[in-house]
């Protein structure tokens, strides 16, 4: 049964990046990425990643698609065709499609319980984090005890990004409103901030 | 959508059980799928909805710009603070067994940390993507 649902998902999840390559509307082009999301989601959900499933649903198919919306307001509803051939580009995504396949001859098996990914600190988390922290939830366990320092390493970058936003897109803000040719200088210093962020 | 009756009473009657599927994914993260980071999507999308529907304006006399970018930098502070804290009471940093009323029974400490530090995340990632929502929507409103 689960090897149907995969099948099914990863069809229209193929289908749906074919799409998202060919339609110009980028009206269309939005709800299908938010599409894609979802169906990775799906694919999460089969996979037993519900928390990453989760994460996807909710920022993949839910915030960017508001996001891209609200860009779309400021770009337009149509893409352009692009000025050059697509067939430098098509030969770099083969070979370095071909590379990384390549690359994960190999790797041990998916999935497999022998795998070194299972056995370094994996046990240890699953076996004793009831003991030691005392929760069911051994995702939540690892996420804010075991590995603290990440997710609070995690959290300063969601803000960091935040702040490179607001220094892109209210510093241009304050320089339209100004309309000196200085200002606009300043708005290029931010853009590269925001970047980096 | 501002003339749209369905959409509007739609918005309208969903957006408290958002907020409260919000708080349920924050608060039952100990249990089940979710935790501190999917609540605050959730959240921001609450109100990112509210938006679309009855315009920015309306929404930010609720939840000003200025308070959003407030709970970006307050989430990251809660989180550091909890490690902070818990140095303070003779641990490592985020140690949260200092947490605990109980010195026998750790866990207790670790549950009263993972709740605190997972609700920095909530508020540093409702704030952070409610504010990026605002900058962009206010944006192509100033624009147009």
């Amino acid at each position: 049964m689960s090897i149907v649902v995969d099948i099914v998902l990863f069809t229209l999840l193929g289908a749906t990046g074919f799409a998202l390559l060919k339609i110009r509307n980028l009206f269309a082009v939005v709800m299908l990425a938010g599409i894609y999301s979802l169906l990775s989601a799906g694919l999460f959900t089969v996979m037993d990643a519900v928390d990453v499933a989760f994460t996807e649903a909710a920022v993949g198919a839910g915030i960017s698609t508001v996001l891209f919306l609200g860009a779309l307001a400021l770009a337009g509803h149509h893409e352009n065709r692009p000025g050059h051939t697509p067939l430098l580009p098509l030969v770099v995504v083969v070979v370095t499609g071909g590379v990384l396949v390549y690359g994960t001859m190999d790797m041990p098996g998916f999935g497999h319980p022998g795998n070194p990914v299972h056995h370094h600190v994996a046990d240890h988390y699953l076996e004793e984090s009831y003991d030691e922290i005392g929760i069911p939830n051994v995702v939540t366990s690892v996420l804010a005890s075991y590995r603290g320092y990440d997710t609070m390493g995690e959290t300063t970058v969601v803000f960091a990004a935040a702040v490179g936003v607001m220094l892109l897109l209210s510093g241009a803000r304050r320089a339209r409103s100004r309309a000196s040719p200085g200002e606009g200088r300043d708005t290029g210093g931010g853009a590269g901030k925001g970047d980096a962020g | 959508m501002r003339e749209e009756v369905i959409i509007r009473v739609g918005a309208k009657f969903l957006a408290p059980f958002i907020i409260m599927f919000a708080l349920y994914v924050h608060f039952h993260g100990d249990y089940s799928p979710g935790g501190g980071f999917q609540a605050g999507v959730i959240l921001a999308a609450a109100f990112a909805l509210l938006a679309l529907v009855y315009g920015l304006e309306a929404v930010q006399k609720v939840l000003p710009l200025r308070f959003t970018r407030m709970c970006a930098a307050l989430g990251v502070l809660i989180f550091a603070g909890v490690g902070v804290v818990t140095m303070l009471l003779g641990h490592n940093y985020l140690g949260y067994n200092a947490l605990a009323s109980d010195p026998t029974h750790p866990e207790h400490g670790q549950h009263y940390g993972i709740l605190l530090v997972e609700l920095g995340v909530l508020v540093t990632v409702f704030g952070v993507m409610v504010t990026v929502f605002y900058l962009f929507a206010g944006r192509g409103r100033r624009g147009s």
